[in-house]
């Protein structure tokens, strides 16, 4: 199995006011290629900080960050973007599309940034919408979808640049628990297929989605339980 | 992402706040449209002045008592100057040696003419001459004959008309040898003056002239005249030497003195009406100047709503990769956008504009192909100018902090 990430004493410490908090107090995690793994915590257990960082939104206060051998705690904001272009999938808990873009150009958000051409960008982004079961509704605007079908463009766009991860926050929160099921089917669909997934929560039905489960709190790593074997 | 597709965008943003899209771009389209229309007019006014100063000819000078056009209020000196008279035409006529003809004219506005039961508008302009009036302004005998010095020197009674007068008074019949009245006193009709059209909208055939001997007598002699002189071909500056000269001498003005008169050329005309215009210029380009700047601010009002109007939208972007530079480029696509088509509306109206005024004035339209660069280049400036601010905090914004913004 091929290292992805690998996650060396990171702490993060934001400055709020006055007062230090310490979001994250030195965490250690090694992922491999194509493993299915939730993080899990109560709010305010670092979670969000983690994913911000394994995401590349955001970069460690101290502690070393390598994702596919690259250093990622030593970029800049534009390396960080274009990290976050090439390997990086977003699905968040609320969607998070353009409301003013049809599903089709909301998919095809990353590879404008990552320069390819108009043409070629439609062939790539409708295939990425089929694959969710979405081809015959990829001209409608996201107001003109259901949350199951919002949540589906959202992860046909993070598929889009093929990345070296998926990362989903909360991707079922907003929906209703068949659509929510739906979803994770995609996921666990994707999974198979051969990507890399990691999955933020507090929901243990979501979680257990996941072959590996790694609980956060208090800014530490307080379990990290290999729950299936593949 | 290119520029086309930074272009599609900020138009898709513009037609979805149609209205305020419009507000916005107000301030510039009213900018460029006064500097295209303001453009125009001053050109059209340059132009036709030229073409009607040609046509007097290019050997002529006047000399009068006061500044050709007359800006403010004249200092004391001026205003104090001794009265230009008859006898120093003739004392130039008497001494130059580089003219060709001399003509002293005085003139009088506002006079009315009767002939039998019609009358014309009281808006007739009177000039009293001499026999080579019409040679040294420029001006030809269409019909019958201008006066003599004789009937100068006895003071007669008889008038040149011009071709407004005669359209009015002698519709059907022929003018010549008639008696109108100026004032209750009657002229006999010896003469016409061949028409020269209109100049800025108003008629140059307006007029009639009678002996400036006759005229003193009837319209009183308490007015500077104005001295014409027609130089020798080719001697214009030793001519204006010359009666600078003989004026001086006549008038007594003593040696390191200024003039207590003005020459007058074609030349000194087109030098103060250029400096007419530059004046107007210059306010035009103030005006318009601080109309482009509150657009230019508006602008930026407007670019700072859409940037927070938009802080999830700039977060998305930036979690799926976009960079600094390309949020950066969005937002200045963006207000360029804006104002550029707010310089082409601008555009548009300042050209019905300059055409509507020159038709007003019956002037040809002319609208400087510079000023509509100028207009289009002054609203791309504002867009980046006070686009740069919103867009440099839009590039800046922390992409979580974007996407949690509600």
């Amino acid at each position: 199995m091929q290292t992805l990430i690998n996650l060396k004493d990171i702490v993060k410490t934001y400055q709020i006011g006055t007062v230090e908090v310490q979001a994250l107090r030195g965490v250690d995690i090694l992922i491999h290629s194509n493993e299915y793994i939730s993080i899990m915590g109560p709010s305010g257990s670092g979670k969000s900080t983690l994913m911000n960082i394994i995401g590349c939104l955001d970069t460690p206060t101290s502690g070393i960050y390598e994702l596919e051998g690259e250093l990622v705690h030593t970029m800049d904001d534009n390396k960080l973007a274009e990290v976050r272009n090439r390997k990086v999938g977003f699905v968040f808990q609320t969607f998070n599309l353009l409301p003013r873009a049809t599903a089709l150009h909301n998919v095809e958000l990353p590879l404008i940034y990552s320069g390819i051409s108009a043409a070629k960008r439609k062939v790539i982004a409708e295939d990425a919408i089929e694959k969710v079961g979405l081809t015959d509704r990829m001209h409608h605007r996201p107001s003109e979808l259901s949350g199951g079908q919002r949540q589906r463009v959202a992860i046909a766009r993070a598929l889009v640049n093929n990345p070296s991860l998926i990362l989903a926050d909360e991707p079922t929160g907003n929906l209703d628990s068949t659509t929510g099921k739906e979803i994770m089917a995609i996921f666990d669909d994707l999974h198979n297929a051969g990507n890399t997934i990691i999955l933020i929560t507090h929901e243990k039905i979501v979680a257990d989605h996941a072959d590996r489960i790694v609980h956060i709190l208090d800014g530490h790593i307080a379990e990290d339980i290999q729950v299936k074997n593949n | 992402m290119n520029f086309d597709e930074g272009l599609k965008l900020a138009w898709q943003t513009a037609i979805s706040n149609k209205l305020r899209t419009f507000l916005t771009t107000l301030g510039i389209v009213i900018g460029v449209m006064s500097v295209i229309g303001m453009m125009s007019i001053i050109n059209a006014l340059e132009r036709h002045m030229i073409n009607a100063l040609s046509a007097v000819g290019g050997d002529i000078f006047w000399v009068q008592k006061y500044p050709a056009v007359q800006m403010g209020h004249l200092p004391r000196e001026i205003r104090m100057r001794k009265d230009l008279k008859f006898k120093h035409a003739e004392a130039i006529r008497k001494r130059a040696t580089y003219i060709e003809a001399v003509s002293g004219e005085s003139a009088t506005y506002g006079k009315q003419i009767k002939y039998r039961d019609e009358a014309t508008n009281p808006n007739i302009l009177v000039y009293g001459g001499d026999e080579h009036w019409a040679e040294v302004n420029g001006r030809y005998i269409s019909e019958g004959r201008f006066f003599t010095s004789e009937e100068i020197h006895r003071k007669e009674y008889v008038i040149i008309l011009g071709n407004d007068i005669v359209e009015k008074l002698f519709p059907f019949s022929y003018p010549i040898d008639e008696y109108i009245k100026i004032n209750g006193i009657r002229f006999k009709v010896i003469g016409l003056i061949e028409p020269q059209g209109k100049l800025l909208g108003g008629s140059r055939d307006n007029l009639v002239t009678i002996p400036y001997t006759t005229f003193t007598k009837a319209f009183g002699q308490k007015r500077s005249i104005a001295i014409a002189v027609k130089a020798r071909r080719g001697q214009m500056a030793e001519a204006m030497d010359q009666i600078t000269g003989i004026l001086r001498v006549a008038r007594k003005v003593p040696p390191g003195q200024p003039n207590d008169f003005e020459v007058i050329t074609q030349d000194s005309i087109m030098d103060t009406l250029k400096q007419f215009t530059g004046f107007i210029f210059i306010a035009a380009v103030v005006i318009c100047g601080i109309s482009l700047l509150v657009g230019g601010i508006g602008i930026m009002n407007i670019m700072l709503v859409a940037v927070t109007e938009r802080t999830r939208e700039i977060g998305i972007r930036k979690a799926v990769g976009a960079k600094k530079r390309h949020i950066l480029n969005q937002f200045l696509t963006e207000s360029i956008g804006i104002c550029l088509f707010g310089g082409l509306i601008g555009v548009i109206l300042g050209v019905v504009i300059g055409v509507l005024i020159a038709a007003a004035l019956k002037l040809p339209p002319t609208i400087p192909l510079w000023s509509v660069f100028l207009g289009v280049g002054f609203s791309l400036m504002i867009g980046l100018i006070f686009g740069v601010y919103p867009a440099m905090k839009a590039a800046r914004l922390n992409p979580i902090e974007a996407l949690r913004y509600e």
